[in-house]
């Protein structure tokens, strides 16, 4: 369950992983990888006695919150199977798949599509069905998989299947009871007496005796509101009045729930079948219906083909398939509007009309290639701001304020092979070269290429130089490899400064 | 009533005097370049005016035509930091056509939480017309957000613009090992509504102290009068340092 990325860094890969938490002031290892395991490091073991076994032991902190909310998001996915899906902290999920299971092709067939969804998480899966929600669980903790006889597998499993408190577990192994069946056979009074009532109730829910409802987790109603008409219509200020109808309805249930909306889909169907499909997005969840009817009008006004409603629609359709939560914020006591919220508005608004690869935030990239250097996402789905980092006081710029994609090739005359240039011919003009500061050498990435570690074939090496030319024009210009990697090396104009 | 703008100072004093106190906010300034290969001097200047006047956690936003892209390349967030800006909060919007780009910087120059709006338009934009350079006025008088529009490869329009600059690359001061120096730039204040013109200076940008200093000029300093018709103020030699 643990995610293997959280590793300490700097520990090799192939490292056994064991991850541990404070128990009592002492560092204690809660779960293991299964190298560890085969290592002889096993849960509950101090970190020190760990370490004197196993010194190379990479160790890393349990995170038992993260560890929940992936169960909880693994949970959600398993809502495609059956509606009725439960957690059981802190590994564990019970389908109830009562049903459901012919519409996959039986247990077998679903059992199959289980394994092959999730194999993509990397995680260990065990599965196993039984006729109890408690039993499954037994067996898919403690059975030997797969179970071919369910009643035989279910009497075979240890005492510890039960899931009783510790002291209760010992109390049986003591009295010589190490399986349920062994407790199966005997008279379930005289084990209330000994053992307690839970112990029976827990027996006969594994055995199938008792049936115990499952919790399961609540669905997420999708919000969808529609109007629907006895005559069709087709007046522009008909339709604008039904959606924003719809849109008051729908901030009414928005409200209600705590939510915004971050993307609505409205849809017209027109009375001959064919239907049409528009969809806005916003940067923040909100719920207001005049700005997401000026995002529809933006919308609507943006479209190639205009509207065209033909002999009438029949009936509209308004859906909000994101949500996110959004509580009732307070307005300033000055009456002034909140100017993050204008923005984010300009922002939509921007987005709605000219799609949403126009408008950009520019994000730092960790790369030292120029041109890898700053990743473009759309603005209406990145947070802001990313600081970038500040250049060194006292120095010129060293970078441009455009890079041309790609390079634009210029002929150029150096006064030695290797050396600065000279002057160069761009665009058809000639400049003459007066200032020049270089080569700032920038190698290709040869770690990302195969077999690029070998000298000549990790890609070519730029000599970058920055250059200002007779009338003051400041270029960045690289020769493209270096003598010794090409015997005639093109030289490009990549950025203009300032 | 323009003259109630709020000034930002550029940090020079004799550019702030001409200017009647420094760039006015809320108002249109528009930028030429001297000739299409000066359009990088013309896009760093504003870059720089934008830095010494904007707050620096206020958006700016950066509207472009599809053929500035093609034309002058990729804008890089870096080469701005370098200029002392601060490309984490900056929007840059690309879109396809003029009209597309004109009706974008409307609808910023309405939003009051922008810094400044910049919009780099190339090639003659016959759709900027009068009026939608009046209704661009009004909007940024409005808002007061300032709009500085970039006229690349154009030739000036009347239009409702406060200020209107004609700028040129300028040789650097060579720093040691002959590397090529702080950006430099020659300016010519072509036009201005109520108050001098025909000025020209040579601005060279401190991004440390995030301002602008005048550099020495070498070669003869012409004396022209100071109004003189707007046909030919755009005339003199970059080089030329214009009494003021």
């Amino acid at each position: 369950m643990q995610d293997p990325d959280r590793r300490a860094a700097g520990s090799p890969p192939d490292a056994p992983l064991a991850f541990v938490t404070k128990v009592k002031g002492a560092l204690r290892i809660c779960a293991v990888d299964p190298e560890a395991r085969r290592q002889g490091i096993v849960p509950g073991l101090t970190l020190a006695d760990a370490r004197v076994r196993q010194p190379a032991l990479a160790v890393a902190d349990m995170d038992s919150d993260a560890d929940r909310h992936w169960l909880d998001q693994l949970a959600q996915r398993c809502t495609a199977w059956t509606p009725l899906v439960t957690v059981v902290p802190p590994d564990g999920i019970t389908l109830d798949i009562t049903g459901t299971d012919p519409l996959f092709g039986g247990e077998a067939g679903l059992i199959t599509l289980v394994e092959d969804a999730l194999a993509a998480t990397m995680v260990t899966l065990r599965l196993a069905t039984a006729a109890t929600p408690e039993a499954g669980q037994a067996l898919a903790r403690h059975a030997r998989l797969p179970v071919e006889d369910e009643a035989c597998a279910i009497r075979a499993l240890p005492v510890l299947a039960l899931g009783l408190a510790e002291d209760a577990t010992t109390a049986l192994r003591r009295a010589g009871l190490n399986t349920i069946g062994d407790l199966a056979v005997r008279p379930s009074a005289s084990l209330a007496a000994r053992f307690g009532s839970q112990a029976v109730t827990a027996l006969r829910r594994v055995l199938g005796e008792e049936q115990a409802p499952i919790t399961p987790l609540p669905r997420s109603e999708r919000l969808r509101f529609e109007r629907r008409f006895a005559e069709p219509i087709g007046h522009q200020a008909s339709i604008a009045a039904c959606l924003a109808e719809l849109l008051l309805e729908a901030a009414d249930v928005l409200e209600q729930r705590d939510l915004g909306g971050r993307c609505f889909a409205l849809t017209l169907f027109r009375s001959d079948g064919h239907r049409q499909r528009l969809e806005i997005e916003t940067g923040l969840p909100t719920r207001d219906p005049a700005m997401v009817l000026r995002l529809f009008d933006e919308r609507i006004a943006a479209l190639a083909d205009p509207l065209d409603p033909g002999f009438g629609y029949d009936s509209i359709a308004l859906a909000v398939p994101v949500t996110e939560p959004l509580v009732a914020s307070q307005p300033r006591l000055d009456g002034q509007a909140n100017g993050g919220a204008a923005l984010t508005e300009l922002i939509d608004r921007l987005t709605t009309r000219l799609g949403a690869d126009s408008l950009r935030r520019l994000v730092p990239q960790d790369s030292h290639v120029p041109e890898q250097a700053q990743l473009a996402l759309p603005a209406i789905r990145t947070p802001p701001p990313t600081p970038w980092p500040a250049p060194p006081a006292g120095e010129p710029p060293l970078r441009p304020l455009f890079l041309f994609d790609p390079p634009q090739p210029v002929e150029v005359i150096a006064e030695v092979p290797d050396g600065p240039p000279h002057r160069f011919r761009w665009r058809r003009k000639l400049h003459e070269v007066r200032l020049y500061e270089g080569p700032e050498r920038i190698a290709a990435e040869w770690w990302r290429r195969k077999g690029g570690e070998n000298p000549r074939q990790g890609g070519l090496t730029r000599d970058y130089y920055r250059i200002e030319d007779a009338r003051g024009r400041r270029y960045w210009i690289f020769r493209h490899g270096l003598y010794e990697e090409k015997p005639d090396p093109r030289w490009y104009l990549h950025g203009l400064f300032a | 009533m323009a003259d109630e703008a709020p000034r930002h100072a550029l940090g020079l004093a004799s550019l702030d005097a001409a200017l009647g106190g420094g760039l006015a906010g809320g108002q249109i300034h528009e930028i030429y370049p001297a000739e299409s290969d000066d359009a990088g001097a013309a896009i760093g200047l504003v870059m720089a005016m934008t830095v010494g006047i904007v707050d620096r956690s206020l958006p700016v936003m950066w509207l472009r035509s599809r053929r500035a892209v093609r034309s002058a390349g990729v804008f890089q967030a870096n080469g701005w930091a370098e200029l002392g800006g601060a490309p984490g909060h900056a929007l840059v919007g690309v879109v396809a056509d003029t009209v597309m780009l004109l009706r974008a910087a409307v609808d910023a120059l309405r939003c009051s939480a922008l810094g400044a709006v910049i919009v780099e338009g190339w090639g003659p934009m016959p759709e900027l017309d009068l009026t939608a350079s009046r209704r661009l006025a009004l909007a940024a008088e409005k808002s007061g957000v300032p709009l500085f529009l970039l006229r690349c490869d154009a030739q000036p329009m009347p239009s409702a613009a406060r200020t209107r600059w004609k700028v040129a690359a300028a040789p650097s001061r060579a720093l040691p090992g002959n590397a090529p120096g702080r950006p430099t730039f020659d300016i010519t204040l072509l036009r201005q509504r109520s108050g001098p013109c025909g000025l020209a200076w040579r601005l060279e940008w401190d991004r440390d102290q995030c301002q602008f200093h005048e550099t020495e000029v070498s070669g003869a300093v012409a004396s022209v009068p100071v109004r003189r018709p707007l046909a030919d103020a755009g005339s003199g030699s970059p080089g030329s340092r214009i009494a003021a």
